[in-house]
């Protein structure tokens, strides 16, 4: 696959949930495509239905109407070949940093050897050498998200979505989280969605951003981020990424 | 007294599985506070059989029931006794574990079989399991098979309410996980249902254990020739209260020690959980 073909294609979602009358109409005629090795942000007013979006697409819950076409096939239920982050690092309490890293390479199957040699990688990758055996009670915010981030690399998805990864941390480690997703995601040559509040964020990690409007919910704009790579933090100070922030701010007000 | 004290270590155990250091205290704490428990249980009973004025066959000596218990252990006829009715506990518990947890899963994943079963589930609960212990005997014989099954009568709800707790309390953010990796039903049920609902299964399990031996005792006392509860009819029978009283004896460190088996277990399987604030 070429780096210019579209890895996942939006095909004019709806989703409404049924509620009295009319049901709750959550997503209106959303269209879009991701190529591959994009990073693209979603951004748009709080209980604008980007979670529910970010589950049509891994194809966790069924679009009323519209399709996904992921790697060319519609997408009916979860594949493998997607990997999820959830918002609250979502891992499982009685398993340590391995243990939880290695989940999906053990319900895919993998041998003991290659999960033990791929679980290494990923503790260097996401920097938790020395944490290999602690249980989630013992990390902090940041860490447990290494590990939520890790995991869902863990099998090679093509696609990761990623819904708010750093909603719960604190300003500074959700900093320093994302030049650090950064750098995982330029190592891994995955393809990246992600859902996130922050409109900084999301220029400042993106190659694309989506803003939302508020429910329901339809695309109003997808700005191209043309800034150079690597990125880092100073790059929020100067002009042109104030420029590109200030639209995706005046597109979430103008909804 | 001595039950108390045993439950509150290892409450206090459960919880702060975290520090090690602590733990150890709460053995070194637990070193002399339990003998101190028993010793002064011992004088309270011994000055009260001695007082009190209370004749024999109401309140014996302890020296009295330490040389009928001693007669007992001699002829063998308690070790016999106990195992009877432990073998009716254990046989009552698991029955009552196997169904009960089977059941529960059942009804916390279909809302379907919970309507139809829940009213007949309720309602066999208000029926009280002692009463219908006779009715158990007669159906099941005086063998240790009617024990049996009214230890797993009384042992089936707070485990079936705890499963179901247990496997509805199971994050809907972990099964989208599962989902998303195309987990088989059988890696979902093993590696996130069971261990995710393993607190609140043992904590059932615990409940359980000590209904177990209740089960059986109220079996024995109905109608048994055989078992701690047969051992305190024959003693009451024939006023032998020193008998009495070494089989309830009997029956306390049985219950205790399953009590605290389970708490090992649970003590073993939970040490990943996040010890409470405060500790």
């Amino acid at each position: 696959m070429t780096s210019n073909a579209a890895i996942l294609h939006a095909e004019s979602l709806y989703v409404t949930f049924p509620d009295g009358d009319l049901g709750l109409r959550v997503l209106e005629d959303i269209s879009f495509d991701v190529k591959a090795n994009e990073f693209v942000c979603i951004v748009g007013p709080s209980g604008c239905g980007k979670t529910t979006l970010l589950r049509v697409l891994g194809g966790l819950l069924e679009p009323s109407r519209g399709a996904v076409i992921f790697e060319g096939q519609a997408l009916a239920r979860p594949r493998r070949r997607i990997g999820f982050v959830f918002q609250e690092s979502n891992l499982m309490p009685w398993r340590s940093t391995v243990d939880n890293i290695c989940l999906p390479l053990e319900i895919t199957g993998a041998s003991p050897e290659f999960i033990r040699k791929r679980c290494e990688e990923l503790i260097d990758l996401v920097g938790l050498v020395g944490f290999e055996e602690s249980l989630p009670r013992d990390l902090s915010g940041g860490m447990a998200q290494r590990v939520a981030i890790a995991r869902a690399l863990a099998h090679q998805p093509d696609l990761l979505l990623m819904d708010e990864p750093f909603g719960q941390l604190d300003a500074l480690t959700r900093e320093r989280m994302g030049t650090e997703l950064l750098r995982i995601w330029e190592a891994s040559k995955s393809t990246v969605v992600m859902v996130t509040h922050s409109i900084s964020e999301a220029v400042l990690l993106a190659d694309r951003v989506l803003v939302l409007s508020a429910r329901p919910a339809s695309i109003v704009l997808d700005l191209s981020v043309r800034l150079t790579r690597p990125r880092s933090l100073e790059l929020t100070y100067t002009r042109r990424f104030g420029d590109l922030a200030a639209k995706v701010r005046g597109a979430i007000q103008s909804t | 007294m001595l039950r108390g004290s045993f439950m509150a270590i290892w409450e206090h155990r459960s919880k702060s599985v975290s520090g090690a250091r602590n733990g150890k205290r709460q053995i070194r704490y637990a070193l002399w506070t339990i003998p101190l428990s028993i010793l002064s249980a011992y004088l309270l009973w011994e000055a009260a059989s001695r007082w009190s004025g209370l004749p024999a066959f109401i309140l014996p000596a302890p020296a009295a029931v330490a040389r009928r218990l001693w007669a007992a252990l001699q002829d063998g006829s308690l070790l016999r006794h106990t195992s009877t009715t432990l073998a009716e506990i254990l046989g009552g518990l698991s029955l009552g574990f196997i169904f009960a947890t089977s059941l529960g899963y059942l009804l916390a994943k279909s809302k379907t079989v919970e309507r139809i079963l829940s009213p007949y589930i309720v309602a066999s609960q208000s029926i009280p399991v002692v009463a219908i212990a006779p009715l158990l005997v007669i159906w099941f014989g005086p063998g240790r098979i009617s024990k049996v099954m009214i230890s797993a009568l009384i042992v089936f709800f707070p485990i079936l309410i705890n499963t179901i707790v247990g496997v509805r309390s199971v994050p809907q953010d972990l099964y989208d996980l599962m989902r998303s990796l195309r987990a088989t039903r059988w890696q979902i049920f093993t590696k996130l249902e069971i261990p995710a609902a393993m607190p609140v299964l043992l904590g059932g399990l615990k409940i359980g254990a000590t209904l177990s031996v209740i089960g059986a005792v109220v079996g024995e006392l109905v109608g048994a020739d055989q078992g701690l509860g047969f051992l305190i009819n024959v003693g009451r029978g024939v006023y032998d209260t020193t008998l009495v009283y070494v089989a309830v004896i009997t029956l306390v460190v049985l219950a205790l020690t399953l009590f605290t088996f389970v708490a090992a277990l649970e003590w073993w399987f939970l040490r990943w959980r996040e010890p409470p604030a405060g500790y």
